[in-house]
C-alpha cells in the first residue's frame, strides 16, 4: 500500500469544497442568489435549526456559493472551517467578538492596517473592549501586556505598510503558554506564502478583497478556525473562554465545546456571529473571489517575481531615499523573513521618496500604469501615500513607529509586464525630482 | 454528563438535552482515535426524536479519564458497565462506528439483556490493521493519522458539508485525531492509535459473537470504504442471523461526515423499526 497525500495547493485552489451542483450538473459553482431555502418538511425545519441536520436556512447564515469558498480557504489554510464575511473588516470583527466582550482585552502589534487600528483603539473601546498595542518585534512587550482578561493577541503576518514580519512561532508559543490564541490577519500573505497555522496561529482572517480575490472587483472577508486550540483547557486553567465552555443562552444551553472537539470558535462564530451581526458575504461576491482563488497560485508567483525586479530598480535609483522590503538584507526581519516566507515576501511594499510631500504628489500624478487609490492586491498595479489616506487617522508618533514617513509612498505591485511597471516609474521619479516653476 | 465507571470519569455527550434513562436509550460508540463529536448531528436529531443519548468518549479518549483499553473485550466491559452506571433500560440500540461497531458487537453477545439492537456503521471483520499503518502509529503518529484521514474520504467535499457549510471535512477529522493525540500523550504509554488498532487487530471473537447475536443488526456501509470495505463484511453477513445491510453510495470510511443525512436516515429507521422495539417516546 503506498503512501497517500493530501492534494497539492493548486489542485485545492480549484477543487477544495465545490462537487458539480447536484441540480444541474454545473462544473463552476453557480451563484445561488436567493435569501432562503425550502424545508422539505415541518422535521425538516426543525432540525436544521435546531443543528442535528445540516444544510441551509437563510443566506445570513450559510449559503451554497458562500460553502464552497468556506470550505476552500479552510483546506488552502489547513484550517476546520471557513467563514465568509462582509468584508476583511467584518472578518476581523466576527473573530475578536466571538470570544471577546464587555471587560475583554486585547494584545495587538502596532504594526497594523490603519482600519484595523480604528476598530481597536476606538471601535472596540466604546463597547468596552480595550486593547494593548506592543512592538510585534518586541517579545518581552508582548509577554507584559498580556492581563488576566486578555482574550486574544493579534498581529499582521506582514505589517502593513512597513511589511513587519510576524515571528509567528515565537508569538504562537507565548500566547500557548498563556492559554491564549494567536489570531492572525494572513491578507498580505495568503496560504500561498505562508501557512499560518503550521507556525502555531490558531485563527487567521483575510480582506478576501486583495489577493485571494485578485481582481480588485469585489469586497470580502474570510475567517478561518484552525482547530488547533484547546479552548477546553484554556477554559480550566485560565477561566477564560465561558463564550465556548459553558451554556450558551442563546442557543438553548448549548456548550459550543461539547458539540465540537475541534471547531468550538467557528459553531459559535457563525451561530451567533452571522447571525446576529449579520455582516455577511454577498454570493456574488463569494463567487468572484472563487474565481480569483483558483489562479491563487499562478498569480501570486507573477506577483513576487514583478515586485522583486521593481525592488531591485528602486534600490538603485537616486531618487529613492529607501526601500521596505523583507528581501533586502538591510531590512529588520530579514533573517526571520527567509525562514518563514521563502516563496517571497508578497508584493506590498513601501519606500520613501526623496524630497517633501510635494514630491511624492508629483510622483504620483505622473504615473500612468500605476492607479491611485486605497487597495492593494490587484491584478494592476497600485500606489497610495499612506501618511494622507489609510493611515491618516493613526497618531504621528505611531506612525513613525510603525516606519510611516511623509514621504513613504506604498506600491502595490499588480500582474503587468515588469519592463512597463518600471518604465512607469521611472517617469514618476523623474517628475518627483523636478524643481517645480517658481521654486 | 460524567458517569463514574470502572473507578474513572467517563464523558457521555446527551445530544444536546438532558439524559432521560425512561426513554429508549442509543449508545453512539466512536471508533479509533475519535470521540463522541464524531455523531454530532445524528446524536442531536436522536436526542430531539424521543430518544435518551449518550454518546461516550471511550477511556483515554477526550473527555473520559484513565487510559485507553487495549481490547475490545474490555471495552465491551467497560461500555455495559456504562450503561448500568446511566441507569439506562434493558434493550439499549448500541451503534458503533469502525472500531466502535466491534465494542458493540461484543457488549451485545455479552449482554442480550441489556442491548436489544445494534447497528455497526463502516465495519469489517476481521478488522486487520495492515503493518504499514501499525508500524506508522507506533513511530510517527502523524503519518498514521495522515494515512488514515485520506483513506477514510471518498472525495474532496461532500454538500452540505458536517457539522454544516462552511466546515471542512477532511481538516476536521485530522484536527480531531491530533487532538487526541496530543491529550493521551503520557510517558511510557502506548498512543492511543497504535491501543485502539492494536484492539482491533487483535479482535478474535467477532465470528463467535456475531453467531451468538440475538439482538436485529443493522450494517450500514459506505459503498467507497477504503479502510473498511463492504466486502469485508461477509463473514458478519454470514454469521449475523437477523441483519439488515445498507450501503450509502459516494461514502468512504467517515460515513457520519460524508453523507450526514443518509447515515441519519437510515439509522433512525433502523432504530424505530418494530425489529429493534426502540420506538421513540
Amino acid at each position: 500500500m503506498s503512501a497517500p497525500h493530501y492534494p497539492g495547493f493548486d489542485t485545492l485552489s480549484v477543487h477544495a469544497g465545490a462537487v458539480p451542483d447536484p441540480a444541474t450538473g454545473a462544473r463552476a459553482t453557480p451563484i445561488y442568489f436567493t435569501s432562503s431555502f425550502a424545508f422539505r418538511d415541518s422535521d425538516h425545519a426543525a432540525s436544521l435549526f435546531n443543528m442535528e441536520r445540516a444544510g441551509h436556512v437563510y443566506s445570513r447564515i450559510s449559503n451554497p456559493t458562500n460553502a464552497v469558498l468556506e470550505e476552500r480557504i479552510a483546506a488552502l489554510e489547513g484550517g476546520v472551517a471557513g467563514i465568509a464575511t462582509a468584508s476583511g473588516q467584518a472578518a476581523m470583527h466576527l473573530g475578536l467578538a466571538t470570544i471577546a466582550g464587555a471587560g475583554s482585552h486585547v494584545v495587538a502589534s502596532r504594526a497594523l492596517y490603519g482600519g484595523s487600528h480604528n476598530l481597536l483603539a476606538y471601535t472596540l473601546r466604546r463597547f468596552g473592549i480595550e486593547t494593548t498595542f506592543v512592538d510585534p518585534r518586541d517579545i518581552d512587550a508582548w509577554r507584559a501586556a498580556i492581563r488576566p482578561n486578555t482574550k486574544v493577541l493579534f498581529a499582521e503576518t506582514l505589517g502593513n505598510p512597513g511589511l513587519d514580519v510576524l515571528d509567528v512561532p515565537l508569538v504562537a508559543e507565548l500566547a500557548h503558554a498563556q492559554y491564549l490564541p494567536l489570531m492572525v490577519d494572513a491578507t498580505f500573505t495568503t496560504p500561498y506564502l505562508l501557512k499560518p497555522f503550521e507556525h502555531g496561529a490558531d485563527l487567521i482572517f483575510h480582506s478576501a478583497t486583495k489577493f485571494l480575490c485578485g481582481h480588485g472587483t469585489a469586497i470580502g472577508g474570510l475567517l478561518v478556525d484552525g482547530g488547533t486550540f484547546d479552548w477546553q483547557l484554556a477554559y480550566e486553567r485560565s477561566g477564560r473562554f465561558a463564550e465556548l465552555c459553558e451554556p450558551y443562552e442563546g442557543f438553548h444551553d448549548m456548550v459550543f465545546a461539547e458539540e465540537s472537539s475541534v471547531a468550538p470558535f467557528a459553531l459559535r462564530a457563525r451561530r451567533e456571529g452571522l447571525r446576529d451581526f449579520g455582516a455577511v458575504m454577498s454570493p456574488h461576491n463569494a463567487f468572484a473571489i472563487l474565481q480569483g482563488i483558483e489562479t491563487l497560485g499562478l498569480r501570486m508567483d507573477r506577483h513576487v517575481a514583478n515586485t522583486r525586479r521593481i525592488v531591485d530598480f528602486l534600490v538603485a535609483h537616486p531618487a529613492v531615499a529607501s526601500v521596505s522590503y523583507p528581501e533586502l538584507p538591510e531590512h529588520p526581519d530579514h533573517a526571520l523573513a527567509k525562514r518563514l516566507l521563502p516563496k517571497g515576501c508578497g508584493a506590498v511594499f513601501t519606500f520613501t521618496l526623496k524630497g517633501d510631500r510635494a514630491a511624492g504628489m508629483r510622483f504620483v500624478d505622473a504615473l500612468r500604469i500605476f492607479s491611485h487609490l486605497a487597495n492593494v492586491g490587484d491584478a494592476r498595479s497600485l500606489v497610495i501615500h499612506p501618511a494622507s489616506t489609510t493611515h491618516f487617522r493613526v497618531p504621528p508618533a505611531q506612525l513613525a513607529a510603525a516606519g510611516i514617513g511623509e514621504g513613504t509612498m506604498r506600491l502595490s505591485i499588480g500582474l503587468e509586464d515588469a519592463d512597463d511597471l518600471i518604465e512607469d516609474l521611472g517617469r514618476g521619479l523623474k517628475a518627483s525630482q523636478r524643481v517645480p516653476k517658481g521654486a | 454528563m460524567i458517569l463514574d465507571v470502572q473507578g474513572n470519569p467517563a464523558y457521555c455527550y446527551t445530544g444536546g438535552k438532558a439524559f432521560d434513562a425512561a426513554l429508549p436509550t442509543v449508545v453512539f460508540v466512536h471508533g479509533a482515535q475519535h470521540d463522541h463529536s464524531v455523531w454530532i448531528l445524528q446524536t442531536r436529531y436522536f436526542a430531539h426524536h424521543g430518544f435518551a443519548v449518550l454518546a461516550v468518549d471511550l477511556p483515554g479518549h477526550a473527555r473520559s479519564g484513565g487510559t485507553a483499553l487495549g481490547t475490545v473485550e474490555t471495552m465491551a466491559d467497560w461500555l455495559l458497565a456504562l450503561l448500568a452506571a446511566a441507569g439506562a433500560a434493558p434493550g439499549a440500540l448500541v451503534i458503533g462506528h469502525s472500531m466502535g461497531s466491534l465494542v458493540g458487537l461484543e457488549a451485545a453477545a455479552r449482554a442480550p439483556q441489556q442491548i436489544g439492537a445494534l447497528a455497526m456503521v463502516g465495519t469489517a471483520y476481521p478488522m486487520r490493521v495492515s503493518d504499514v499503518l501499525l508500524d506508522a502509529a507506533r513511530d510517527a503518529e502523524q503519518v498514521a493519522i495522515d494515512m488514515v484521514n485520506i483513506w477514510s474520504h471518498s472525495m474532496l467535499a461532500h454538500k452540505p458539508s458536517c457539522p454544516g457549510p462552511g466546515f471542512s471535512v477532511v481538516d476536521g477529522n485530522r484536527r480531531l485525531m491530533q487532538k487526541i493525540a496530543r491529550q493521551a500523550r503520557k510517558p511510557g504509554v502506548s498512543g492511543v492509535f497504535l491501543t485502539d488498532f492494536l484492539a482491533c487487530n487483535a479482535y478474535a471473537n467477532g465470528e463467535a459473537a456475531a453467531r451468538a447475536l440475538a439482538c436485529p443488526t443493522l450494517l450500514l456501509l459506505g459503498a467507497d470504504d477504503q479502510m473498511t470495505p463492504p466486502k469485508a463484511t461477509a463473514l458478519l453477513r454470514g454469521a449475523i442471523a437477523h441483519h439488515q445491510l445498507k450501503q450509502i453510495p459516494d461514502c468512504g470510511h467517515a460515513l457520519m461526515a460524508e453523507q450526514p443525512d443518509a447515515v441519519l436516515e437510515a439509522l433512525f429507521a433502523f432504530a424505530c423499526s418494530p425489529d429493534a422495539s426502540g420506538a421513540p417516546a
